[in-house]
């Protein structure tokens, strides 16, 4: 069952890892311009639900469709480019390459995608701005600090203007001041590029910020807004 | 919160209308619930009673008198013990929510529900509380972060019971 208008739907997904079911059944669905959460205990299965929708893992069974297109009939390449265009992606850390400076991180998707440097450096600065961390641009990771260097992987992930963000505890190595002001202007940026954000979040502060909520226990998924 | 204590303190920069009162905690401390001006008159004539504020003066208008209120030593000793004095923690250990989840464990229902269900409620006022913040100005979000960080704590008591629910049903049923 696909939710009408849905850009990334997930069906009876099942993965195990040896004998543990990471995901046994689990359903989602997404709308453009949605964040939904996904919430649930550690070891829940709600990290590896997220490696699924994103095409980084692939489920033993079950459907995914993007876009009106099942993920399974994908080949790799396929999957990498979608990675690559379509997708952005946060983590809780260590995202950006300490080599480069901050705009030559955030500029990177773009550069590997074909994109010239000076246009690449330009809309990525423009992405910087949004993020309030233009200031930072010819800084490296080391040289700032950690809700500095999330603001800047957010801008990084937003910089091909993706239709879909994966944020993984976005938050998670952050203070409570800091991890607010990144999701204030990670949820802020998504929704005026109508961007559908697949939040994962064991803090309720965080989840705050989404739509609605999917909690996901031993593997299965439960859509509160469709229960309440 | 005091009302009383409140209007006191409010007091203590000058002396002031009873509408002015009003108008004054509205725009401080009303955010959810604003004052009835019944309210007041009712607290400042109790607070007349015990000496904590005297009349100030009265203006006959067209209308019903006007008192104007001035805060006495007594009233200022009050509002500084208040101040001083910690508010009572309230341990809540015999919370809705726990009648709940023990009462559905001990009928053999879906506890688990019931705290999604509740989890689904929180993260509700939640959005409200985060919405309402990200528009509004320093003292809202004041007011919504202390609101925001007592339902968080309600909710991660929330998700450690969900962890301990098999103990929890083991051991009420025992």
């Amino acid at each position: 069952m696909t939710p009408a208008g849905s850009l990334l739907t997930a069906h009876d997904l099942r993965k195990a890892y040896g004998p543990t079911n990471a995901l046994d059944g689990a359903e989602f669905s997404i709308h453009p311009g949605e964040v939904v959460a996904v919430m649930g205990p550690s070891g829940s299965g709600k990290s590896t639900l997220l490696h699924c929708l994103a095409g980084i893992v692939t489920p033993d069974s079950g459907s995914i469709v993007y876009n009106g297109q099942e993920m399974a009939t994908m080949n790799d390449a396929q999957r990498s480019a979608l990675r690559r265009s379509e997708f952005g992606f946060v983590f809780q850390f260590g995202q950006l390459v300490p080599e480069l400076t901050c705009v030559e991180n955030v500029a990177l998707p773009l550069r590997l995608n074909g994109t010239g440097r000076k246009e690449a450096e330009r809309t990525a600065l423009s992405w910087m701005e949004r993020l309030e961390v233009d200031d930072l641009r010819s800084k490296r990771p080391g040289e700032i600090s950690g809700g500095q260097g999330q603001r800047v992987a957010v801008a990084r992930a937003l910089v091909t203007s993706p239709r879909v963000l994966f944020a993984d505890e976005p938050t998670g190595a952050l203070d409570s001041f800091n991890g607010e002001r990144v999701m204030d202007l990670l949820t802020e940026a998504a929704r005026s590029t109508n961007a559908a954000v697949v939040l994962v979040t064991h803090e309720a502060r965080v989840a705050a910020y989404s739509d609605r909520e999917i909690v996901v226990r031993d593997g299965k998924s439960r859509d509160m807004e469709r229960i309440v | 919160m005091s009302i009383g204590h409140t209007l006191l303190g409010l007091l203590e920069s000058g002396p002031r209308h009873g509408y002015d009162l009003k108008r004054a905690f509205d725009e401080k401390f009303g955010h959810d619930r604003p004052l009835h001006y019944g309210q007041v008159y009712s607290t400042m004539s109790r607070l007349l009673k015990h000496g904590l504020v005297e009349v100030d003066g009265i203006e006959a208008g067209g209308g019903p008198e006007r008192k104007r209120y001035a805060i006495t030593d007594a009233g200022i000793t009050d509002v500084q013990q208040w101040l001083a004095t910690p508010e009572k923690p309230e341990p809540y250990l015999q919370s809705t929510l726990y009648t709940k989840v023990v009462l559905a464990l001990l009928t053999h229902r879906d506890a688990s529900e019931i705290l999604d269900t509740q989890r689904s409620e929180h993260l509700r006022m939640m959005r409200i509380l985060t919405d309402r913040k990200r528009k509004g100005d320093l003292a809202d979000q004041l007011i919504c972060d202390h609101a925001l960080f007592h339902l968080e704590a309600d909710l991660r008591w929330l998700e450690l019971t969900a962890a301990r629910l098999e103990k929890l049903a083991e051991a009420v049923t025992r």
